[in-house]
């Protein structure tokens, strides 16, 4: 595997493995084989949580997703979000190890604090570099929409 | 007869260690307060109707004071939907900014006045029995000291109004009570004295009810906004609305609500409907305008742009697929005010909704 990639939330370093996909909601998407996916936070979108406390998912196992479907909710230190499915398919996995405490979200995204898995194409999905390129396009409007609501 | 007041503390769902501590210190810290009892439920909203949560509640005939994690327009409706009935004590702990919640009465003012055909609201049918309710909502501050002067500021507020109201009542008033009538002045430490009719009163009792709930999702209805017009009943296509035998609007079979969906409260013309857990403030029963709560990402983990009539069509539509049926559109249970008529005087909560959607991402 090369070198992660590396996109600057203004002083904050984040990385990027160039091992999977990404989608344009700030997951990683990676096949683990039998046409499945596992799906996790980029490193962006742990940034803009911090500490999660509280993770539910609104849909069960074995539902038929749509691209952009909303599957469950997050709460953290700063910040709550509804979730959208990165990808369409059926869901296959819950990470499991989440259920009690969702902290290994922060702990470790890109391994330990996997999502879930969709058994699914995974089209419509961006390569890291195209990812860093979508960050750097809406980072302004991101940045934006944080301080709206702090004011 | 001393009164007491009950103060309930709704927990949080969430592992939040602060949210934690805030009620814990808030229970211990009222623990030596006279004439408070301290009743300590799971969270309000995962309570069952025929649980003994409920009954609890139900039980509480005198003054409450309920904290939670809530908006107090939630909280407010989810007792009602439990039978638990009062007027609405006024607190002056909120989250929502003042001036924006004088603005907004304002404009309802305004806007009743203008209205020659002003709509019947289901609350104003209703009787409401002789008690206050004070719903405070615990994102309002960090401080547990805030709450605590805030349940002694109205402790002693509502022990002042049932001396002044019963002491005249069916009789001649006792010589220290048309005392303190004529001399107002004397202080409130006297009158709390007075009013609980023993220096001793006993200390704070805590009844800790730990009922096994798990999470629900359902609509709550503001029956202080509902007209009983029945779009919600003609879009909700899962069996969750019903009418009462006087024909009036209630949530019939809350469970069979669709979790993570508030469509209904989308194409609801009054903003009745409320969803406590829902990340939008105004679905999840905000008044006004929010200051100092959460960031909502949302909009930038993938929440698609759209006005809420469609946002309401397409939830529908995930929902019936997931439940293994036919999407159907725009075809059901749409109102037609969508199409025909003319925009409505508009209201705060439709601002705020409509400036959610239109954040540019």
């Amino acid at each position: 595997m090369s070198e992660p990639l590396v996109f600057m939330m203004g002083e904050f370093k984040t990385t990027f493995p160039t091992d999977r996909q990404f989608a344009k909601n700030h997951m990683w998407v990676q096949p683990v084989g039998d046409g499945n996916f596992r799906c996790g936070f980029t490193a962006y979108a742990v940034r803009l949580l911090q500490d999660v406390y509280f993770l539910d998912w609104t849909v069960d196992l074995h539902s038929q997703l749509l691209p952009q479907q909303v599957i469950g909710a997050i709460e953290s230190s700063k910040a709550e979000s509804d979730l959208y499915a990165p990808i369409g398919g059926q869901l296959v996995r819950f990470n499991e190890d989440l259920f009690a405490d969702p902290a290994m979200i922060n702990v470790d995204n890109y391994g330990r604090g996997w999502l879930f898995e969709i058994e699914g194409q995974g089209d419509d999905l961006l390569t890291p570099s195209k990812y860093i390129e979508h960050l750097e396009a809406v980072w302004e409007v991101a940045q934006r929409t944080i301080k709206g609501q702090l004011a | 007869m001393p009164s007491r007041t009950t103060v309930v503390l709704s927990q949080g769902q969430s592992l939040n260690p602060a949210k934690r501590g805030l009620e814990e210190e808030i229970v211990a810290r009222l623990l030596g307060e006279p004439g408070v009892d301290v009743t300590v439920i799971p969270h309000l909203y995962n309570l069952q109707s025929d649980g003994t949560g409920v009954l609890c509640l139900q039980g509480i005939t005198g003054d409450m004071i309920i904290f939670s994690w809530l908006f107090p327009r939630a909280t407010r409706w989810i007792l009602d939907r439990h039978g638990v009935h009062g007027h609405e004590g006024t607190t002056l702990l909120s989250a929502e900014d003042d001036s924006d919640d004088d603005d907004e009465e304002t404009d309802e003012q305004d806007s009743d006045a203008a209205d020659e055909d002003v709509k019947q609201r289901v609350f104003e049918t209703r009787t409401v029995p002789d008690r206050h309710i004070y719903c405070l909502d615990l994102r309002a501050r960090e401080s547990a000291q805030d709450y605590i002067d805030e349940v002694k500021r109205i402790v002693t507020e509502s022990r002042t109004s049932i001396v002044e109201l019963t002491s005249w009542i069916g009789g001649t008033p006792r010589p220290d009570q048309m005392e303190r009538y004529l001399n107002p002045s004397s202080g409130t430490t006297d009158t709390l004295d007075v009013a609980t009719d023993t220096s001793a009163a006993p200390p704070a009792e805590v009844v800790r009810l730990e009922d096994e709930v798990s999470r629900r999702w359902y609509p709550v209805i503001d029956y202080s906004r509902c007209t009983n017009c029945m779009e919600c009943i003609d879009f909700c296509l899962f069996g969750v609305y019903g009418v009462d035998n006087l024909e009036t609007i209630l949530v019939e079979q809350p469970d069979n609500c669709r979790k993570g969906c508030p469509a209904c409260s989308r194409v609801c013309p009054e903003n009745a409907i409320i969803f406590p857990q829902h990340k939008t403030p105004a679905i999840a029963g905000s008044a006004g305008v929010v200051g100092g709560l959460k960031i909502d990402l949302s909009k930038l983990f993938g929440q698609p742009d759209e006005d809420p009539l469609n946002a309401a069509v397409r939830e529908r539509d995930e929902q019936l697929m997931l439940a293994g049926r036919d999407a159907v559109g725009t075809s059901t249970g749409i109102p037609r005010r969508q199409t025909e008529k003319p925009e409505a005087a508009r209201n705060e909560l439709d601002d705020l909704i409509d400036s959610v959607d239109a954040l540019d991402l």
